[in-house]
């Protein structure tokens, strides 16, 4: 199994789940970020007061899929996600040791 | 039918007769009380527009100016930001009815009121004629209270997110007695040093309180911030706004409270009144354009906080003239507001290197520095023909009129204005800081004074 954990564009969240669900993919966990990469931030003026704002709102997605599906996922994920832009985001992908329905003590890939 | 006519004729050439037979005392009495009908209908109309016009003066401290402060400091001093505005409300009450009102408003003196007045002695339904002879004195007594609250809760802006509760409550209270009384009393009090209607020495035409509210707070805003120093972490910090939107929403109750701030200060509902609501409007208008202009082409950007600034930069500005100009006037008035003020609070204000939290002086004090001069530019008495020498002609006013020297009584009410506050503001400061201190310990500033001096938190999403 694999955890996949990728970090976008905010506005990118709604075509991201559009195009897992299109693959079969609806299990995933969202979780709004703040964080930066290589893009720079912005700079907000109150009264004359200059701000540097660096830190820039993100969404985090996490989910975990079967060994063999993890790539076509990354595939899909980062293929709606793209706008060619810097400040698109990364995915990194984790193995995982083992997953556990709670409802009903499912293991492995049946847990999922 | 010969029957009819021969009671008739007799009857109408009686009816006008017997009008003639009346006694003349009859139709004296009949004026009379035609006279009193008038003036009752005349002080009804003046005394429900004065009464509107006291709440809509309070409504611009609370909520009007509660928001608009609250919402430009940070999260967690947003409680205590409020609370300045909101307990001056009841605090300044108290004092004026023990003895507020009387230093301001009673005797003749030059310099303060008397004691004449106090615990509102004699302060009831008629009226005093020498300030508002159409309304009872208690509606311009409550109506003036408005005004000594809004005064010292503007300061509140320099001294935001770092001074003791009580080191505030003492200051504020020393500092009505010592600076604001004094100076309403100079302005606008019987005799007073400053009084343009009432036989001043230096007759300063301020209509509805640029001296008295706006430099006055202004002034002292300044020497607050210097006095208690920079928030920790100025300017190195992000300090920014948390909550413009309800800035936004206490900017424009402040717009709309600044009706009954200017066109009450008419003390009638009369023509002056629509007059000032008119270069009142237009002041604030013409503004809210000139601060976003300069913010645009020197930032690149119109901001929010920009236009709502401006707006209320305008509105000071066009307080000691709104009586005294025409509305073209008044719109460059309020555009040389909002260019100048802009230019306070972003550069001049970085430069000098002063942390006034909320730009109080910058606004306020510059402000209305700007319009108590231009009024005595741009004052004629095309709009207020109420100033008349002995043998009843109206005078000139301000330049627009001819009456070039008015400029120099404009500029020696503002130094009156400027000295008192700086003074008088040091003075209270140096008593609060020996008695209390007026400072917050540094762990309650970094904790924020909501929690460390309240108990409270302003917002509570998790409950």
């Amino acid at each position: 199994m694999k955890k996949i954990e990728a970090i976008i564009q905010p506005f990118k969240l709604d075509e991201v789940k559009e195009a897992l669900k299109g693959i079969g993919i609806d299990g995933m966990t969202i979780s709004e970020v703040r964080g930066h990469g290589r893009q720079k931030g912005h700079k907000e003026v109150y009264r004359g007061q200059e701000y540097n704002v660096d830190l820039l709102p993100k969404v985090k997605l996490e989910m975990v899929v079967a060994e063999g599906r993890a790539e076509e996922v990354v595939r899909t994920l980062a293929g709606a996600a793209r706008t060619g832009k810097i400040g698109d985001g990364k995915i990194f992908v984790y193995d995982v040791a083992e997953a556990i329905r709670i409802r009903n003590d499912d293991r492995g890939e049946s847990a999922l | 039918m010969k029957r009819f006519w021969k009671w008739l004729l007799p009857a109408l050439f009686a009816f006008p007769l017997s009008v003639f037979a009346q006694t003349g005392q009859d139709i004296q009495a009949r004026l009379t009380a035609l006279e009193a009908a008038t003036k009752s209908a005349q002080s009804a109309g003046d005394n429900a527009w004065m009464l509107t016009s006291a709440a809509l003066v309070l409504m611009m401290t609370g909520p009007g100016l509660a928001l608009f402060y609250g919402g430009l400091v940070r999260r967690k001093n947003v409680l205590s930001t409020m609370m300045h505005s909101f307990i001056l409300m009841a605090v300044v009450t108290v004092i004026w009815a023990v003895v507020g009102y009387s230093l301001a408003f009673g005797g003749d003196s030059p310099f303060i009121g008397d004691l004449r007045f106090a615990f509102l002695h004699n302060v009831g339904s008629a009226p005093n004629a020498d300030y508002a002879p159409t309304i009872p004195q208690q509606t311009f007594m409550v109506y003036q209270l408005m005004f000594a609250i809004i005064t010292p809760a503007l300061i509140s802006g320099a001294f935001a997110e770092r001074m003791k509760f009580s080191a505030m409550l003492l200051f504020m209270t020393l500092w009505s007695l010592i600076v604001y009384f004094p100076m309403a009393h100079m302005v606008w009090g019987k005799g007073g040093l400053l009084s343009a209607s009432l036989g001043g020495k230096i007759p300063c035409l301020d209509f509805a309180g640029g001296t008295v509210v706006h430099i006055t707070s202004g002034i002292s805003a300044l020497v607050c911030a210097r006095y208690l120093g920079k928030r920790i972490g100025y300017p190195s910090d992000a300090m920014k706004p948390h909550n413009l939107v309800i800035s936004v929403i206490g900017a424009c109750l402040l717009w709309v409270g600044w009706f009954g701030f200017n066109a009450g200060s008419a003390l009638a509902a009369s023509g002056l009144a629509s007059s000032a609501f008119v270069a009142t409007h237009f002041g604030a208008a013409a503004a809210a354009l000139g601060w976003v202009l300069a913010e645009w082409v020197r930032n690149g950007k119109p901001s929010v906080l920009g236009a709502i600034s401006g707006c209320v930069a305008g509105l000071v500005a066009i307080t000691p003239a709104s009586g005294f100009v025409q509305p073209f006037p008044a719109l460059l008035i309020g555009f040389a507001a909002g260019v100048v003020c802009f230019f306070m609070v972003s550069a001049v204000k970085r430069k000098f290197r002063y942390d006034d939290a909320l730009d109080a002086f910058g606004v306020h004090g510059i402000g209305g520095t700007l319009g108590a001069l231009l009024t005595g530019v741009f004052a004629t008495n095309a709009v207020n023909d109420s100033f008349k020498d002995s043998a009843g002609h109206v005078l000139p006013l301000g330049l627009a009129d001819g009456h070039a020297s008015q400029i120099l009584n404009q500029a020696l009410g503002c130094a009156i204005s400027w000295g008192l506050a700086i003074v008088g503001t040091l003075i209270v400061l140096k008593i609060c800081d020996a008695i209390l201190g007026v400072r917050v310990r540094k762990e309650s500033e970094v904790e924020g004074l909501d929690v460390a001096l309240h108990g409270e938190e302003g917002y509570i999403f998790e409950s």
